[in-house]
C-alpha cells in the first residue's frame, strides 16, 4: 500500500484527515454544481485566490499583480468568524450546540456601538469599556438559553434560534433610538471607542484592517487555557462527554451548562465588536442576519472543536467569504460561496460514514496484501 | 379604529398565516415520530418556496390561472421531499448528528435557492409571478354568523388543506398500523426492528414525508404572502414550526393549536397600528413579538419532555 493511502486510512490521523476530506469534496461538488449550471469554476477558485493572498492571476506580470488590501480585508473578514467558531466551539464542548452565536453577535456589536457612541473618555478607559460591554452583552444574551436549559431543560437549539430574531429586532431598535441615527446607520463613533487603525490600513493598502487581530489571538489562547488547562475547563468537558457521569462525580452540572453557555455568548459578543467598530465606525441596522453564526457552526466542526482548529477554520471560511464580491465581478454568482461552506458543514457531519469508508479502505489493503 | 370586522379580519389572515406553520409543523412531527429531529424544516421550506415561486412563473403561460399555483405547490413539495432525502441518508445512514445534518440543509438551501434564481432569472430572487393564489370568498358558507366571515371570507383554499392535513396527520399516525410503526420507531427502536420491521425504511418514510409537507408549507407560503421569493421569504417560519412541535406536545391538534397560536402573533404585528395603545411601541416590537411569545409559550408549556424517546438518537443495532 501506498504511503499516501497509508496515511489518511490509519485511525491516528482521522482527526486531520476528515475535515480535509470534507473541505475536498465540498469544492469537488461546488464545481459540479457550477459545471452544471454553466458557470465557469476556474473563475471561483481565482476569486478565492485572489480573496486569501493578494494575487490576481489575470493580472500576472504587471504592477496589478499583488494588492495587500486584499489580505487585509481577508483577515478583517476572518475576525469574528473565527470568534463565533470559537464561541460555538466552546458550547460543543459542553455538549451544547449554540446555533445562537448570530444573535449573541449582534447583541455585542449593539453594546459597542453604544457604549463607543455615547461614552466621552480617553481612548485607554474608553476602549476597554467598549470591548467590555460588547464581551458581556453576548455573555448575557448567551446566558438566557443557558438558563433556560439548566432551569427548565428547554432545548438550547429552540430558544437561541428565536433569541437570534429577537437580537436582531433588539438590536436595530436601540441602534435607531441613538441621537443622529436614521433608519441604516448610527452616527460615527467617537475616535477613541473604535479598534480602527490608520497605521494598519497603510500597511495594507487602505483595508480596513484594524486592532481587532490582536484580541482575537488572545481569545484563541483564553479558549485553549480554558479547556485544557483549567479544573473548570475539565468539568465542562466532562458534563459534554457525559452528563449524567459528570453529576455523580459532583459536578454542578446545571451551573456548568450556564457558565459554558455565557462564556460562548461572551466569544460571540466579543465578534460583535470587530464588526461594529473594527470593521465599520458606526452601527448598522439590518433588515436580515449576516450568518456570522452559521458560519461558526461550519468553523468549530471543522476544527474539531480546537483552538488552533478554529484558526484553520476561520480562515477557510473568512477567506470563503471575502471572495464573494470577487466572484461576482468575476461573473460567477456568489451564492456558490454558501454553497461549498454548508456543503462543508454536510461532509464533516458524514464524518462517521467517511471514517468507516477509510477503515474499509485499510481492512481491504490489509487483505490484498495478506494474499 | 377596532371593529368587530377587524376582528374576523384578523382572524381570517390568522388562519392564511398558521396554514404553512400548521403544515411544515406536521411535516416535523411525521419525522420526529420516526425518530430523526429536523431542523432542516426551514431549510426544505425555502426550497419549497423557490420550486413553487419558479414554476409559477416559467409556467404561468402554460397552464390556466387557476391551476398554475397549485401546480407550484405540488413542485415546491417534490423538491423539498427530494431534498430531506439528503438529511435521511446522512443522519441514517451515515449516523451523522441530526442537528448538525439539519442545519447544513439549512444553510444549503439558503445558498441553492439564490443561486439558482441567479442562474434562471439573473437577480437574487424570482421573477414576480402573476397567478399566485387569489382570496376568495366561499357562497353559502360565508352567510353562517361568526364562522362565515372568519373560515368563509377573503381565504385561499390552501387553508382547508391545511386543515384536513391535521385530521389526515392524526388519523395515519394514532389509528393505522402504519402510524403506530411510526411511533414506535421514535420510541423504541429496537423493540420495532425485533418485530421485523425495517426501522431505516420507518425513518426514511418519516423524513421524506417531512420534506413534503414543508416543501408544500414554502410553496403555499410564498404563493399566498408573497409576490416572489427571495432570500428572507421564509424568515424563521420553519423553525416557529419547530417550536410548535414541541409546543404542540408533538400532537397534530396541539401543533394546531400552537400554530394558530403563533400566527395570531403574527397577524397582530401587522394589525397593530389599528389600536391606540400599541401605536405609542416601534415597529421591531411587534416583529420580535413572535419569536418573544415563541420562548415565553415554551417556558410555560413545556415543563416536562414528552417527545419521542429516540428522537435525535442514532440507531444503534446492538442496543438493547
Amino acid at each position: 500500500m501506498n504511503k499516501f493511502m497509508n496515511y489518511i486510512t490509519d485511525e491516528k490521523n482521522f482527526k486531520i484527515v476528515v475535515p480535509m476530506i470534507a473541505v475536498f469534496s465540498a469544492f469537488l461538488v461546488g464545481t459540479i454544481i457550477m459545471l452544471v449550471t454553466g458557470e465557469n469554476p476556474l473563475e471561483a477558485f481565482k476569486a478565492i485566490l485572489r480573496a486569501i493572498t493578494g494575487m490576481n492571476l489575470d493580472k500576472i506580470g504587471t504592477d496589478k499583480f499583488f494588492n495587500s488590501r486584499m489580505f487585509g480585508e481577508f483577515i478583517t473578514t476572518m475576525l469574528p468568524i473565527t470568534l463565533t467558531g470559537l464561541s460555538v466551539a466552546f458550547a460543543f464542548r459542553t455538549g451544547l450546540f449554540n446555533i445562537g452565536a448570530e444573535g449573541q453577535l449582534m447583541m455585542g456589536a449593539m453594546a459597542a456601538t453604544v457604549v463607543s457612541i455615547l461614552v466621552k473618555a480617553p481612548v485607554f478607559i474608553h476602549l476597554p469599556l467598549v470591548i467590555l460591554a460588547s464581551i458581556l452583552a453576548g455573555a448575557l444574551w448567551g446566558l438566557i438559553p443557558g438558563y433556560l436549559k439548566a432551569k427548565f431543560n428547554m432545548h438550547e437549539v429552540v430558544v437561541t434560534i428565536m433569541l437570534n430574531y429577537t437580537a436582531l429586532y433588539t438590536s436595530n431598535l436601540v441602534l435607531k433610538a441613538l441621537p443622529g441615527s436614521d433608519s441604516v446607520k448610527t452616527v460615527k463613533s467617537q475616535v477613541t471607542g473604535t479598534l480602527r487603525s490608520e497605521f494598519l490600513s497603510d500597511l495594507t493598502n487602505g483595508s480596513r484592517l484594524h486592532w481587532g487581530f490582536v484580541l482575537v489571538i488572545i481569545a484563541v489562547f483564553a479558549f485553549w487555557y480554558i479547556i485544557e488547562k483549567t479544573t473548570f475547563g475539565y468539568e465542562l468537558r466532562a458534563v459534554g462527554f457525559n452528563k449524567e457521569g459528570a453529576r455523580y462525580a459532583g459536578m454542578k452540572v446545571n451551573l456548568n451548562i450556564m457558565y459554558s453557555m455565557a462564556i460562548a455568548g461572551a466569544f460571540a459578543g466579543l465578534a460583535g465588536a470587530m464588526i461594529s467598530v473594527g470593521t465599520f465606525d458606526y452601527g448598522r441596522v439590518i433588515a436580515a442576519s449576516e450568518g456570522y453564526g452559521f458560519d461558526g457552526i461550519a468553523v468549530a466542526l471543522l476544527g474539531g472543536n480546537t483552538a488552533i482548529g478554529t484558526i484553520f477554520g476561520g480562515a477557510l471560511f473568512g477567506g470563503l467569504k471575502a471572495s464573494q464580491p470577487l466572484m461576482q465581478s468575476n461573473g460567477v454568482p456568489l451564492e456558490i460561496a454558501k454553497i461549498i461552506s454548508s456543503l462543508m458543514v454536510l461532509f464533516v457531519a458524514m464524518k462517521f460514514g467517511i471514517q468507516e469508508i477509510l477503515k474499509r479502505q485499510r481492512l481491504l489493503a490489509a487483505k490484498k496484501e495478506a494474499k | 379604529m377596532f371593529t368587530i370586522d377587524t376582528l374576523f379580519s384578523m382572524l381570517s389572515l390568522t388562519l392564511i398565516y398558521a396554514t404553512p406553520i400548521l403544515i411544515a409543523s406536521l411535516g416535523g412531527l411525521l419525522s420526529e415520530r420516526s425518530g430523526v429531529v429536523n431542523i432542516a424544516l426551514e431549510g426544505l421550506m425555502m426550497i419549497g418556496g423557490f420550486a413553487g415561486a419558479t414554476a409559477t412563473v416559467l409556467l404561468q403561460d402554460v397552464f390556466p390561472v387557476a391551476v398554475t399555483p397549485w401546480v407550484g405547490v405540488f413542485i415546491g413539495m417534490f423538491f423539498g421531499a427530494l431534498i430531506s432525502v439528503i438529511h435521511a441518508y446522512v443522519s441514517i445512514n451515515l449516523k451523522a448528528d441530526q442537528v448538525i445534518s439539519g442545519t447544513a440543509i439549512n444553510l444549503l438551501a439558503g445558498g441553492l435557492t439564490i443561486y439558482f434564481a441567479q442562474i434562471i432569472f439573473n437577480q437574487q430572487r424570482t421573477e414576480t409571478f402573476r397567478n399566485g393564489f387569489v382570496k376568495t370568498n366561499i357562497p353559502f358558507l360565508r352567510e353562517i354568523p361568526i364562522l362565515g366571515p372568519i373560515f368563509f371570507t377573503n381565504i385561499y383554499y390552501t387553508v382547508f388543506i391545511g386543515l384536513a392535513l391535521v385530521v389526515a396527520v392524526w388519523y395515519v399516525v394514532y389509528k393505522t398500523p402504519f402510524g403506530m410503526r411510526l411511533r414506535a420507531t421514535g420510541e423504541n427502536p429496537q423493540a420495532v426492528a425485533s418485530m421485523g420491521v425495517s426501522v431505516l425504511k420507518m425513518r426514511y418514510y418519516g423524513v421524506i414525508l417531512s420534506g413534503a409537507f414543508a416543501g408544500m408549507a414554502g410553496a403555499i407560503m410564498v404563493l399566498t404572502q408573497d409576490t416572489q421569493y427571495t432570500g428572507v421569504s421564509i424568515h424563521g417560519t420553519g423553525f416557529i414550526a419547530l417550536a410548535a412541535l414541541i409546543f404542540g406536545k408533538w400532537n397534530p391538534w396541539g401543533v394546531l393549536g400552537a400554530s394558530t397560536f403563533f400566527a395570531f402573533s403574527q397577524v397582530f404585528a401587522i394589525y397593530a397600528n389599528n389600536f391606540e395603545w400599541a401605536q405609542s411601541f416601534p415597529l421591531e416590537v411587534f416583529k420580535a413579538l413572535p419569536y418573544v411569545l415563541t420562548i415565553i409559550a415554551l417556558i410555560i408549556f413545556s415543563n416536562k419532555s414528552v417527545g419521542p424517546k429516540a428522537a435525535g438518537e442514532i440507531y444503534d443495532v446492538g442496543k438493547r
